[in-house]
């Protein structure tokens, strides 16, 4: 009886310790960069450790990159920018402790977050302090309603414009029901309304819908329910390691419908994960990841490959489309402070009179409305083809 | 239906070894050594990635799996020395703290080597999965099943044929009578934790390639393991194994059946179940320490 006593006890203290060591997962690590006289103060926090690390990193590697490239040419009018990047581990709590500690900095504006849960963490904490704060992540909610986000702006394309371009391509290919399976986060669930609606406009059904978890190693289950559903394609909203996961087991079953993703697993860590299972999966993706596929006179054209040349440059691989989220986000930024100067509510004004920008992820027209600013040919269709993006016509 | 019922159960059986394994080690070292290594996922996560580094480095797969597996028993092995060995007289909960020192040492050390990068391993065998009743089964969860299988014999035969294991039973049933008897009871803590560096680590490289390898894998699961650990009875291997296998097919069930938000909650509420009807677990005995 006393040894049982002893293991409840145990168990006990070993649940709380768990807990404890989830809320206490380690502090920030801080790099900044910038010198010289009053600089201009610009603050990130990006997801650099943690689940969406495969998102953040190049963002951070594109900040720093462009920051010093920008310093190195004198900065805005004479004066250096400082750009502060925080990690938030990909975390909400410590993406909200992360901006608290850039406010207090007195930083004009907020770059970030890389994922849309950490995102949408730190709209409350910049609109009460009234920082601009620049979004790289996806869902649409983060800038909807507009009414509600004054100080709120991202540069990734809308959930909303990804859902667009695939329920445009159910039409094209006379498919109706379909399966939806996302990933139970934020992203997953602005994907999830954004299909839906969009689905919902074009009569397309959604006959069965599924949800995993981003920790999760199987969803064969998800996926059997897909099977006995007899829809005619299915539809995965989420990032790798998971998107790849279910991509591999999505095979494994033999289930022969088209496979459709959203823009979440555009990048190479993808295809390596899912191990040849990524083979005929179509994706709405951003122009950057087939650059070199579009036509000449497309007008991104020139910015996409200034960009790659640089970035390969620089790390040595090409880029990825975050890392066009990232150098949207900043180069919106400089340009919003090079004409309003060191005054948070004109650099906000600025942001929204953004028009015609040319930039990685499309040409940005934001207005009081729209605080995204890209349209539905700001992405195209791939299909992945010899593990590689192949550009669908 | 039936062919969804079987999928689940395959899909269920899987996972479940996954959890099955972590179970096993933690409920063999706690029996032995007195001491519930929460390190155990990190030993799991850290072989994964052993292996996925030597395979990259152009080491053939079989060879690179054995050097991990190596490695990270002799990690084991020097835990126990320098951590645990020499707090052997502390209370229980002592040295379960000093078991979360070390996991979240190990994962910082998993976090500095290899990054917040994912990794996979290619399956063992070739060619896709195999059909029964119109389900399909993953060649790899086979090779996961059977790992499980033969940890299970082997415990079952080094413990009951053979002479070492008789010592190792009797240091369980009773520390100062092997003791008297001439038994090194340290040795067999610190053999322990080597047999449970070496399972953990075949665990984590064996079910890599379904489900990747990434520097925090082991937090999860070692909560796995330990909620499959106690659902069988934290006092017994067969309870371990069960439990496991239990947790796994009732949290495929639940996506399936009911929903696949309800997973976890399905798994937390048998666990709770479990507990509050029989508190030692399924297999578990009152206040006995066996194998």
């Amino acid at each position: 009886m006393k040894k049982l006593i002893r293991n409840k006890g145990i168990l006990l203290l070993v649940i709380l310790v768990l807990a404890v060591g989830l809320l206490a997962a380690g502090c920030g690590g801080e790099e900044t960069s910038g010198s010289g006289g009053e600089p201009y103060r610009i603050g990130a926090v990006v997801d650099i450790s943690g689940n969406s690390s495969s998102l953040g990193i190049p963002e951070r590697d594109t900040l720093l990159m462009l920051v010093e490239e920008l310093n190195a040419k004198g900065g805005i009018d004479g004066y250096p920018v400082e750009l502060t990047i925080l990690d938030n581990k990909s975390d909400e709590t410590e993406a909200v402790m992360a901006v608290k500690k850039l406010i207090q900095k007195d930083v004009l504006v907020v770059l970030g977050c890389s994922a849309s849960g950490t995102s949408m963490a730190m709209i409350d904490s910049v609109q009460k302090a009234e920082v601009p704060m620049i979004s790289m992540a996806a869902a649409s909610s983060i800038v909807e309603p507009a009414s509600q986000r004054k100080w709120i702006f991202k540069t990734a394309q809308s959930d909303i414009v990804t859902a667009e371009n695939i329920v445009q391509y159910l039409k094209e290919k006379g498919l109706t029901k379909v399966a939806f399976l996302y990933m139970n986060n934020a992203y997953g669930d602005g994907g999830k309304t954004a299909f839906a609606a969009a689905a919902g406009e074009q009569g397309i059904e959604i006959v069965t819908e599924e949800k995993f978890e981003a920790g999760d190693k199987d969803m064969t289950p998800q996926l059997t329910r897909v099977k006995a559903s007899g829809a005619q394609a299915t539809i995965i909203w989420a990032i790798p390691p998971s998107a790849s996961i279910v991509t591999k087991n999505y095979r494994d079953l033999g289930l022969s419908m088209p496979l459709i993703h959203s823009h979440g697993v555009g990048n190479d860590k993808f295809i390596e994960l899912a191990q040849g299972a990524a083979e005929g999966v179509i994706l709405p993706i951003g122009k950057l990841t087939v650059a070199d596929q579009i036509p000449d006179e497309d007008p991104q054209k020139q910015v996409l490959q200034e960009y790659i040349a640089q970035y390969q440059a620089k790390y040595g691989m090409p880029p990825v489309s975050f890392g066009g989220y990232a150098a949207d986000a900043f180069n919106l930024a400089v340009n919003a402070i090079a004409k309003a100067g060191r005054n948070r509510g004109a650099i906000r004004d600025e942001l929204e009179k953004t028009n015609g920008f040319v930039g990685i992820s499309g040409v940005f027209n934001m207005n009081r409305e729209d605080h995204n600013g890209l349209g539905a040919d700001s992405m195209v269709l791939v299909e992945i083809k010899d593990g590689r993006w192949q550009l669908l016509q | 239906m039936s062919e969804q019922l079987l999928q689940l159960l395959f899909s269920g059986l899987t996972l479940g070894s996954i959890y099955a394994l972590m179970a096993l080690a933690l409920v063999t070292t706690f029996n032995i050594s007195g001491v519930m290594n929460l390190a155990q996922g990190e030993f799991a996560a850290i072989g994964a990635l052993l292996a996925v580094t030597l395979s990259g480095a152009g080491i053939p797969l079989p060879a690179s799996f054995a050097a991990a597996v190596i490695m990270v028993a002799a990690a084991g092995g020097i835990m126990e020395r320098a951590a645990i060995h020499p707090a052997r007289g502390a209370s229980g909960l002592t040295l379960i703290l000093i078991t979360i020192g070390l996991s979240i040492s190990l994962r910082g050390l998993a976090l500095l080597v290899w990054g917040t990068d994912t990794y996979s391993l290619p399956p063992f065998s070739r060619g896709g999965p195999l059909f029964i009743g119109g389900a399909a089964l993953n060649l790899q969860s086979l090779w996961v099943m059977g790992l499980v299988a033969a940890a299970v014999t082997g415990l079952h035969f080094f413990l009951n044929g053979t002479y070492t294991g008789k010592a190792v039973k009797a240091s369980v049933i009773n520390r100062t009578g092997a003791r008297l008897v001439g038994i090194n009871v340290g040795t067999v803590s610190f053999w322990a934790f080597v047999g449970s560096g070496a399972l953990g680590a075949a665990a984590g490289i064996f079910i890599a390639p379904i489900a990747m390898a990434v520097y925090d894998m082991g937090f999860m699961l070692g909560i796995k393991g330990f909620v499959a650990a106690a659902i069988g009875g934290l006092n017994n291997a067969a309870g371990a194994v069960l439990g496991g296998l239990l947790l796994g097919v009732l949290e495929a069930y639940g996506a399936g059946l009911v929903s696949s938000g309800l997973k976890d909650a399905f798994a937390i509420i048998v666990l709770m179940s479990i507990l509050l009807v029989r508190p030692e677990g399924i297999l578990g005995a009152l206040g006995e320490r066996k194998i």
